[in-house]
């Protein structure tokens, strides 16, 4: 069988297979052979609607080649900015006065292990008072190397806020004045909110049925 | 190395040993003295712990430590589904519970496109409980703001009110606090019978008492001594800080997510952002007085358009696929339930009970992406960074907390005032350790 006229296979990683959180058992669902594929990274193009576009024009001749992708997803933008100029674009958006991002609302940051070489990432949501504007920053780190540099220069505010992502996620800021744990203990192993730590948890009983920890219930994700 | 050698000399107080402390300190060489203020302490709001650095009564430097009060309630969403989520997030600014619910529920609104189609019965649900909440938040933080200062009547006061708006909240959702009311395209239960009556009653009373407050305090020289002039940051160091809220305003810059990025109808009500210029604790003060003043206008609004256009309207959204039943009636368990509906389910339809049973053990699917929502919370903007991978449980959320956010304002507000203002300026921030912490 020739295959050259049919559609490519999907090759994004794959996020689950059968149906309804059936793993033990036989094929009782009649779904065991399904495979859902993670849906491709979303890269958006011009025109961006609302203000994005004046956005991107005001940012993008300094620093085309800092911004990996824009995303235009329901009504909100998000630039993904290279690591390394992170720190210029933050103070750009900042200062700029077509743009001028003067509030962050904080770091926050989401840890994906399926995306190889950027598997954690830090998202800075900005808003503009002078425009009345918001916009979202995304910056990604591999696990293997696990830095970003510090914008608490640029916004004082994010102090805490790397602190936070810090403690959960394990992301170094370098250059910030005080990289310590927040929330978490100082001695604590491990940082609780990226997806390879366990919840924890142990058994309850209740009216003489025995609960499983939380993430030992059935998932239908 | 002892820690006496490292530290310097380390006095503990054990109780009934306050004379030895004192005699002992000043008999001691050293002017510069390292106290811990908390985490057990009344007047730290909870279990936020002070480290300051004394210089006889002047703070050099003043540090704090938060984490107290960690519960782990982002991680432990991501073990639940999106509609579970309501009930962890609305324990995190404990304060506040239907701010949290309702930045949560618009998030996940945002990502499954369902923005548009919330009734608007229940918009006006969310913006009534919503204004409540924010009184009710308000007077708390006047009253233990009292109270912290040394002043009791305003502690008694307040929460005297609050309770008033408890039990308006315990009537409409059930619970008093942590009431998981606002749901995932909706609110999860319509006002109950004479909930309108009550509520006018409220709105009758409370005017009268929060002029009362104001008597006891707008023009109170201890009062005005304690807090003019007190906490001083200015709009540079807010918009620094990312400070919002009552502080914010009280920089004088009117910047209310109500009127400057209205959600949930916002819009369409009339009131005012109180604004003050003064950027010190008395100036907060006067904005919370003024903005219960406006909540009140606006609830009273919500009220006539609850009982008069949006009368027998729905309170959750018409899709099968995503609304709970929301006709419910107090059963024989105590609990909320809908004798129709369970008609329906156990006695007619076999695929409705199939549904039922997949939507509320299985939950809905959220289209893979993200969202962020924020609302005007009593204590500035409450975000929430709803991540989904496409999947029926939250693949992250995240919650800008303003407590969390405004106590970074601690140093710059009390370093080189006295000590007995680090009261003062942690009370005006007004943090809720619940969520600080999360």
């Amino acid at each position: 069988m020739t295959t050259e006229n049919l559609p490519g296979l999907p090759e994004e990683p794959v996020a689950r297979r059968g149906m309804f959180g059936v793993k033990d058992s036989g094929d009782t669902s009649g779904y065991n052979r399904l495979v859902v594929r993670r849906p491709p990274k979303p890269v958006s193009s011009r025109p961006y609607g609302s203000y994005f576009d004046e956005v991107a024009d005001a940012l993008e001749p300094a620093f085309a080649d800092a911004i990996e992708r824009v995303v235009v997803d329901r009504g909100e933008v998000t630039f993904h900015v290279r690591r390394e100029r992170l720190v210029e674009v933050m103070k750009h958006l900042r200062d700029d006065p077509a743009l001028r991002f003067e509030l962050s609302l904080g770091v926050s940051g989401v840890h994906y292990p399926h995306e190889t070489g950027a598997e954690l990432h830090a998202v800075y949501h900005l808003c503009s008072i002078t425009h009345n504007r918001r916009i979202r920053v995304e910056v990604s780190c591999p696990d293997a190397d696990p830095h970003i540099p510090s914008t608490v220069q640029v916004y004082p505010t994010h102090d805490w806020h790397e602190r936070e992502t810090y403690d959960f996620f394990g992301i170094v800021f370098d250059g910030h004045p005080a990289l310590t744990r927040i929330e978490m203990p100082d001695d604590w192993e491990g940082h609780p909110q990226r997806k390879d730590y366990p919840l924890g948890g142990i058994p309850v009983e209740y009216r003489g049925a025995e609960v499983p920890a939380p993430d030992r219930r059935r998932s239908y994700s | 190395m002892s820690t006496t050698e490292t530290e310097g000399r380390i006095y503990d107080v054990a109780g009934q040993d306050w004379d030895e402390l004192v005699k002992a300190v000043s008999e001691s060489s050293e002017e510069r003295l390292v106290v811990n203020m908390g985490p057990q302490h009344p007047s730290t709001h909870g279990v936020l712990r002070l480290v300051l650095t004394l210089d006889g009564e002047t703070v050099t430097e003043a540090r704090t430590v938060i984490g107290y009060l960690h519960t782990g309630i982002e991680k432990n969403m991501e073990y639940r589904t999106w509609t579970q989520g309501v009930t962890f997030v609305t324990r995190m600014d404990y304060l506040s519970p239907i701010f949290n619910e309702t930045a949560y529920c618009m998030g996940v609104e945002k990502l499954l496109g369902i923005s548009d189609r919330i009734p608007e019965r229940a918009q006006a649900l969310r913006v009534l409980t919503m204004e409540l909440t924010r009184i009710s938040s308000h007077l708390v933080a006047i009253a233990t703001f009292g109270m912290e200062l040394g002043a009791t009547t305003p502690m008694i006061y307040g929460f005297r009110e609050r309770e008033m708006v408890l039990d308006l909240m315990e009537y409409i959702t059930g619970l008093r606090m942590n009431m998981a009311y606002v749901r995932p395209g909706g609110v999860s239960v319509d006002l109950p019978a004479g909930a309108v009556d009550k509520i006018g009653e409220f709105l009758k009373i409370m005017p009268g008492r929060i002029k009362e407050m104001r008597k006891l305090l707008d023009a109170n020289p201890v009062y005005t001594r304690r807090t003019k002039d007190v906490a001083y940051l200015d709009l540079t160091g807010c918009m620094a800080l990312g400070v919002t809220g009552p502080m914010l305003r009280a920089a004088g810059l009117p910047w209310d997510l109500r009127k400057s990025q209205p959600y949930c109808g916002y819009e369409t009500y009339e009131f005012d952002v109180p604004t003050q210029n003064t950027c010190d604790v008395y100036g907060r003060y006067l904005v919370r007085m003024a903005e219960m003043e406006e909540s009140l206008k606006i609830i009273e609004q919500a009220l006539d358009r609850l009982s008069g256009p949006l009368k027998g309207g729905r309170v959750m959204i018409d899709d099968k696929k995503i609304g709970w039943p929301s006709q419910l009636a107090l059963g024989p368990d105590g609990l909320g339930n809908s004798p129709d509906h369970i008609a329906h389910i156990m006695g007619s339809s076999m695929e409705a009970l199939i549904h039922h049973f997949k939507l509320v053990t299985e939950g809905f699917r959220v289209p893979a992406g993200q969202a962020y929502a924020s609302v005007e919370s009593p204590r500035g903007e409450l975000g929430a960074h709803v991540v989904s991978d496409g999947g029926t449980r939250p693949y992250r959320v995240h919650f800008r907390d303003p407590s969390f956010t405004n106590l970074q304002a601690v140093p710059a507000t009390c370093e080189g005032g006295m000590v007995a203002d680090v009261i003062a300026a942690v009370a005006s921030i007004d943090p809720v350790m619940g969520g600080v912490d999360r």
